[in-house]
């Protein structure tokens, strides 16, 4: 058995990262992912890599970009008010087709909000976190070892299919430490970067120009329609989540990240009072797993949406199980997580309506 | 069997050490693990706790409303915590820093005047080491020996004084009769 190492979640995404082949970091501190910077700030001088803090957000998303177009593999990483901050530079990023990894390790919001954790970011990550027709893809890690392993995944698909992608983890995750094993990541068989910019020499005198500029509409709804074609592999192929206890539920929690781990708990509860819960875990936001939500609609009888929010994930539960079923929601936010206790108590209070 | 601890005190009592410590021993004896500090104005001193989760199942919750165990070195984590330790659970205090007693009939309450014993015996700063042994003693939730190797074998040989002094307070905790 390979061996385990306890680790903060912070730092097993920078280790994770650089045992993915990732020499390039670019940040800035913020509460509560700072461990990745300063992991990395330690490491990446031994390993032959950079780490450089940036003068701002904003500065650190555009020194990524102009890393990632030399076909560097490179990230980032930061907090929510954070990535609004890189949110322009995410767009430019996806308009130019650049494969990198963003980190976004959550807490409370709106505006300077608060530090201790929260999935508010959730919108940001699936909808706005850039303007224009574009998708990030969003993995969420719910353990220190899948803050470790969704890191060398996420830098795998963003290579694969030519696109940013975003770990949305939260400061609990980024806090705590468990057990982690970084000998056992797959790796996927990846394209070669023939479109980098490094100099045309290396590409026989062709030019290579990395660009999200076109004036002419139709070349760029070209473009865009590109890119949707790519994003449509991802949804056919590319959906994780994890099922627990979903077989005979008559009510399916849905729920990611730390907050997942909560519902486990409160489904154990829950199942020594006769009260058959199960829960849907989607390991990607997106692609969202709604193939299977939709399919769970046919069997059991109500979903409900555990966030530490005030409700945004529960939008892509409705959309997925339109109407076949009712759809609930419970969270809490500014910061709080949800105690076992009052989840079970919730699901216990929907279940005798059933 | 699931186990869950809640260290809580000030800043600087060794709080977050004590944490990881139980934490990285369960690792090594092959139970599923989880420490979850409070993080944040409390690393730079003031209150500090933290989680710890220890199981042979795997761990939903890292944190908890219902501790089995609590460890409070200060009066108010004793205040904050005690009412929420689990019924049959058990509390170890600094009795030293906290001249309040646990009025709770349905839990143990074992204390330890850790920081006089500490400071009496040259062991300045392991008082949370001394409340460590004598969880050990109560609560056989590791074995002396392991628990030792384990803490002894984090600290590099070059500071064999802390060697020295991890030892002298774990086994001051493990003998002494609360």
């Amino acid at each position: 058995m390979a061996k385990k190492v306890l680790m903060k979640g912070n730092e097993a995404i920078a280790e994770a990262a650089i045992a993915s082949g990732c020499l390039h970091f670019f940040g800035y501190p913020i509460t509560p992912q700072t461990e990745i910077s300063e992991y990395m700030a330690k490491r990446m001088p031994k390993v032959g890599g950079l780490c450089l803090q940036a003068e701002s957000e904003v500065a650190a998303i555009n020194m990524l970009m102009g890393a990632v177009s030399t076909g560097a593999r490179a990230m980032t990483s930061s907090s929510s008010p954070g990535i609004a901050l890189k949110s322009e530079g995410i767009s430019y990023i996806a308009g130019c087709d650049l494969p990198c990894l963003i980190v976004n390790v959550q807490r409370g919001g709106p505006g300077l909000g608060g530090i201790q954790p929260s999935q508010s970011d959730y919108y940001q990550a699936t909808r706005g976190v850039g303007h224009g027709d574009l998708r990030l893809i969003v993995v969420a890690p719910s353990s220190v070892q899948e803050m470790a392993s969704l890191t060398a995944e996420a830098f795998d698909l963003a290579d694969q299919y030519r696109m940013p992608a975003m770990l949305l983890a939260d400061g609990a995750l980024g806090q705590m430490m468990e057990p982690v094993d970084f000998s056992a990541f797959e790796k996927r068989d990846l394209p070669e970067k023939t479109w980098v910019t490094n100099g045309t020499k290396n590409h026989g005198g062709k030019k290579n120009i990395v660009n999200s500029l076109y004036i002419d509409p139709n070349v760029l709804e070209n473009s865009v329609r590109e890119r949707y074609e790519r994003y449509a592999l991802l949804e056919e192929n590319e959906v994780k989540y994890e099922e627990f206890m979903t077989e005979d539920a008559d009510i399916v929690i849905v729920a990611y990240g730390i907050t997942a781990r909560i519902a486990k708990s409160a489904i154990t509860e829950l199942r020594k009072n006769g009260i058959k819960a199960g829960l849907l875990r989607p390991i990607t936001l997106w692609p969202f797993p709604k193939k299977v939500l939709g399919e769970l609609a046919d069997k059991t009888k109500a979903f409900v949406s555990v966030e530490m929010s005030m409700g945004q994930m529960v939008d892509d539960v409705r959309l997925a199980v339109n109407g076949k079923k009712p759809v609930y929601f419970y969270g809490r936010t500014g910061g709080i997580i949800p105690s076992v206790e009052e989840v079970a108590a919730e699901i216990k209070k929907i279940s005798e309506t059933l | 069997m699931t186990t869950r601890i809640i260290f809580a005190g000030s800043g600087g009592q060794g709080i977050q050490f004590s944490g990881k410590q139980m934490a990285k021993t369960g690792m090594y004896v092959g139970k599923n693990v989880t420490f979850l500090p409070s993080y944040g104005p409390e690393m730079r001193g003031g209150t500090s706790n933290c989680t710890v989760v220890i199981s042979d199942e795997e761990i939903g919750s890292p944190s908890t409303n219902t501790p089995d165990i609590l460890v409070a070195m200060n009066l108010p984590s004793f205040d904050k915590f005690e009412p929420m330790v689990a019924p049959g659970g058990t509390i170890f205090c600094d009795s030293t820093l906290i001249e309040k007693k646990s009025a709770r009939d349905d839990i143990k309450a074992v204390y330890v005047p850790a920081t006089e014993l500490a400071n009496e015996n040259d062991l300045s700063g392991f008082a949370n080491v001394i409340i460590l042994g004598q969880i050990l003693k109560v609560t056989g939730i590791f074995g002396y020996d392991e628990f030792k190797d384990f803490l002894l074998s984090g600290i590099p040989a070059t500071k064999a004084v802390l060697i020295e002094k991890n030892e002298k307070a774990l086994k001051m905790g493990y003998e002494y009769e609360a």
